[in-house]
C-alpha cells in the first residue's frame, strides 16, 4: 500500500476570499455526518495529466473537512499503459482491432493491483477506464462502489465499450462530465463538471507587471486589442480556422492573434499542424504563433488576463477547460458549440457560440464593436465559473454524492 | 423587541444532478419528454436551474427555454416558456401541465417544427436534493438578518423559491416565519413581492435585507447580533 503523498496544501480558508464563507460553511456542515469516515480515490497516474492535477488538490481539502480520504495510484507495465491507451482512443471513437490478448493484459494488472491495494474505505471511487476492473473485489454489501468517467463515450467502439460495460454495471452508480458523454444504463449516473482550481498558477491573480513582461517576451503590443487561442497544435482545435477568422476580422479592426500551446517536438501530427499554422500565418508579423513549454502554467494565465477575446474554435472537444480558464479571468469567449464548451459558454449569457469561421470571425467583430457588451459576457462567465466549474464545487458534489449513497443504504 | 416562539431553523442544501435516459432532439421530443420525465427532471430544470444561473437578469429563466431559443432557434416559444414564472406554482404537476401545453400549442400552430432537427439534444437530468440543519436559528429580526447574510445561494434558494413546493402555499419560508412567528405581515409580503426574475439572487438577498433592517429599525432599533447557533 502506498497513498500518494502531498507536496502542498491549500487550506479551505484561502478558497474563502474566492467563494465567500457562506459556501466555506456549507462545505463544513455537508462534510460534518461524513466525519471520520473512509473514501477511497483509485487512479493509475500520481502526476500528469487533468484528473492527477483535481485529486491533488481535492484529497487534501477532503482531509481537512475531516474525511478520512487517501488516493491510490494503480501500477502497470508498458504493455498495460499500451493497451490501456488504445482503449482511451477506442472508447473515444477512434479505430480499433479487437486483440483478445489486450483483455488478457488489462485483466492480469488489474488483478495484481488488487493484491497490492487495499479497498476497504466506505466510499470508493474508481477513476477511468484502466483500474475500473477493481470492481470484481467487491465484497457485497461492504461499501459504495463509484466509476467516475473523465472521458467522452457518446460513440465508443463496440468492443472495448461490451469488455468495459461488464465492470461498470457492477457500480452503484457512474459520474460523467457531461450528459452527452454518458451511455444508457442502468445504474444511477451523476453529472460533475470537471473544475478548475482558483488558486492555481493557472488561474491565480498575476501582478500586472508580470503580464507586461510576458507580452513583451513574446512581443505582442499591449495596446492593441488582442485575441488568443490556447491549445494545444491538433487539427481539432482548428488553428488554421481561426487564422481564416482573424483575418477576416482583421478588414475591420487593427489586431493581433495569439496561438499559443504545447510543445509539438514530441507528437509528430502535432509538429505537422504548427508547420502549417506557422505556413499561414507567414508574413503577419501580428499573428504570433507561441510554442509553450510542456507545463507553462503561468505563461497561459498571463496570455489569457491579456487578451481582449478568448477564442476555442474546436471542430470536437472533451469538455474544453480552457474556456472556464478563460471566463473565471473574465474574459469575453467566442466558442464553437461542441462538446462541453455550450455548458460554460451560454450564448448570449456567458459568451457567443459559432459554427463556423464566418461565425466565429462575425462574433469577435460584434464584441470588439460592443466592447460594454463583451465585459457583461465577461462577467457573468465569470460568475458562471464560480457557480459550476470551481473545485470547490467538485468536492461539494462528491460530499452529497455520499450523503446520497448513505441516505439510499439508510432507507 | 418580538421573540418568536417558534425559531426559524436555517438550512443547507445541496443538489446531485443525476443524468437520465431522456433525451430530445425536436421539439416534438422535448414535449414527449416533458411529459413522461419525472418531478425531479422537472424541478432540477426549472426551480434548481434558476438557483444554479442566479447571476442572470436577463432572458434566462429555465432550461427548455434556453434550449428552445438557442438550439431548436425558435424565440416566440422560447419567450412563452420563459414567462413561466415559478413562484406562481406550488406543485410540479401544474409547472408540468403548463410546460407542456405552451410546446403542445406552439408544436399545433407550426406542425413543421415539431419534427425539425435542433442543433444539439436537451438531455432531461434530475435533482437530488440534500438538506442538513446549518446549526443556526433566529427568534428575533436581528438573529434572522444575521442567519439570513451567512446563507449559500443555494441555501438561500431554498428558503426563498423552491420552499413554495414544501409550502404548498405562494410564499417563502422567510415570509411565512415572519408573518406567523413574528406577526410582520408587512415585511412578510414586501419580501415575497421580490422579483427573482430581474434580479440576481444576490441582489434579491440585499433587498431582502434592507427590508428587514427598515423593519428593525421601525419596531425597535437595536445592535444586529449574530444568530444563536446550538453549541
Amino acid at each position: 500500500m502506498n497513498p500518494v503523498q502531498f507536496a502542498s496544501r491549500v487550506p479551505l480558508s484561502d478558497y474563502a476570499k474566492v467563494i465567500g464563507d457562506g459556501e466555506i460553511e456549507e462545505l463544513r456542515t455537508l462534510a460534518k455526518p461524513l466525519a471520520e469516515r473512509g473514501v477511497e480515490m483509485v487512479n493509475s497516474t500520481a502526476v500528469g495529466g487533468g484528473v492527477a492535477e483535481m485529486l491533488n488538490r481535492l484529497v487534501p481539502l477532503g482531509e481537512e473537512l475531516g474525511l478520512k480520504i487517501r488516493w491510490e495510484v494503480m501500477t502497470g507495465g508498458e504493455d498495460f499503459f499500451d493497451v490501456t491507451k488504445s482503449f482511451h482512443n477506442a472508447l473515444h471513437g477512434e479505430p480499433y482491432h479487437s486483440d483478445p490478448r489486450h483483455f488478457e493484459i488489462y485483466r492480469a494488472y488489474n488483478e495484481q493491483n488488487l493484491k497490492r491495494i487495499p479497498l476497504d474505505a466506505e466510499f470508493i471511487v474508481i477513476h477511468d477506464p484502466q483500474p475500473a476492473g477493481f470492481i470484481e473485489a467487491r465484497k457485497d454489501g461492504q461499501n459504495h462502489w463509484i466509476w467516475r468517467c473523465h472521458i467522452d463515450l457518446s460513440h465508443p467502439n463496440r468492443s472495448v465499450w461490451d469488455f468495459l460495460e461488464g465492470y461498470v454495471s457492477k457500480y452503484d452508480g457512474a459520474i460523467f462530465s457531461s450528459p452527452e458523454f454518458a451511455r444508457q444504463l442502468r445504474i444511477p449516473q451523476y453529472l460533475f463538471h470537471p473544475a478548475i482550481d482558483p488558486l492555481s498558477d493557472k488561474n491565480r491573480e498575476l501582478e500586472p507587471e508580470f503580464i507586461m513582461e510576458v507580452l513583451a517576451r513574446y512581443s505582442i503590443d499591449p495596446l492593441r486589442p488582442i485575441l488568443t487561442q490556447i491549445s494545444r497544435f491538433d487539427r481539432l482545435k482548428d488553428p488554421v480556422g481561426v487564422v481564416r477568422a482573424y483575418r477576416i476580422v482583421r478588414r475591420y479592426f487593427d489586431c493581433q492573434l495569439v496561438l499559443a500551446g504545447g510543445s509539438a517536438s514530441d507528437d509528430p501530427e502535432g509538429a505537422e499542424v504548427l508547420k502549417e499554422v506557422k505556413g499561414v500565418a507567414e508574413g503577419d508579423p501580428d499573428i504570433k504563433v507561441i510554442e509553450l513549454p510542456p507545463w507553462a502554467p503561468l505563461e497561459v494565465n498571463a496570455l489569457q488576463r491579456a487578451s481582449t477575446i478568448v477564442i476555442q474554435k474546436s471542430l470536437r472537444e472533451g469538455f474544453g477547460l480552457t474556456v472556464s480558464e478563460a471566463l473565471w479571468k473574465k474574459k469575453p469567449v467566442v466558442a464553437s458549440a461542441v462538446g462541453g464548451i455550450p455548458t460554460q459558454v451560454i450564448h448570449k449569457h456567458t459568451g457567443l457560440l459559432a459554427h463556423s469561421v464566418e461565425g466565429t470571425a462575425y462574433q469577435i467583430r460584434f464584441l470588439l464593436s460592443h466592447p460594454e457588451i463583451a465585459t457583461r459576457l465577461g462577467e457573468q462567465g465569470y460568475e458562471h465559473v464560480k457557480e459550476n466549474f470551481l473545485i470547490t464545487q467538485n468536492l461539494k458534489r462528491y460530499l452529497t454524492l455520499f450523503l446520497v449513497l448513505d441516505r439510499n443504504t439508510k432507507n | 423587541m418580538e421573540v418568536a416562539d417558534t425559531p426559524f431553523e436555517f438550512f443547507t442544501v445541496a443538489h446531485l444532478t443525476c443524468i437520465s435516459n431522456l433525451s430530445a432532439g425536436t421539439l416534438g421530443g422535448l414535449l414527449k419528454g416533458l411529459e413522461e420525465c419525472s418531478d425531479a427532471s422537472i424541478f432540477h430544470h426549472t426551480f434548481q436551474t434558476l438557483s444554479s444561473h442566479h447571476y442572470l437578469t436577463e432572458g434566462f429563466s429555465n432550461d427548455f427555454a434556453q434550449w428552445v431559443l438557442a438550439d431548436a432557434n425558435r424565440d416566440a416559444l422560447a419567450e412563452h416558456l420563459a414567462a413561466l414564472d415559478i413562484r406562481d406554482y406550488t406543485s410540479i404537476a401544474a409547472l408540468r401541465a403548463d410546460l407542456c401545453r405552451s410546446v403542445r400549442d406552439f408544436v399545433e400552430q407550426h406542425p413543421e417544427a415539431a419534427h425539425q432537427e435542433a442543433l444539439e439534444r436537451f438531455y432531461f437530468c434530475e435533482g437530488l436534493e440534500v438538506t442538513l440543519p446549518f446549526g443556526m436559528s433566529a427568534r428575533t429580526l436581528d438573529e434572522f438578518h444575521a442567519g439570513v447574510k451567512r446563507l449559500s445561494h443555494a441555501a438561500f434558494c431554498f428558503h426563498f423559491i423552491s420552499s413554495r413546493l414544501r409550502l404548498q402555499l405562494r410564499t417563502n419560508d422567510f415570509s411565512h416565519w415572519l408573518a406567523n412567528s413574528l406577526g410582520l405581515k408587512t415585511l412578510a409580503d414586501n419580501i415575497n413581492h421580490i422579483d427573482i426574475y430581474t434580479n440576481t439572487l444576490d441582489s434579491a438577498r440585499a433587498k431582502l435585507l434592507r427590508l428587514v433592517e427598515r423593519a428593525r429599525r421601525k419596531h425597535e432599533p437595536s445592535p444586529i447580533r449574530e444568530p444563536r447557533s446550538p453549541v
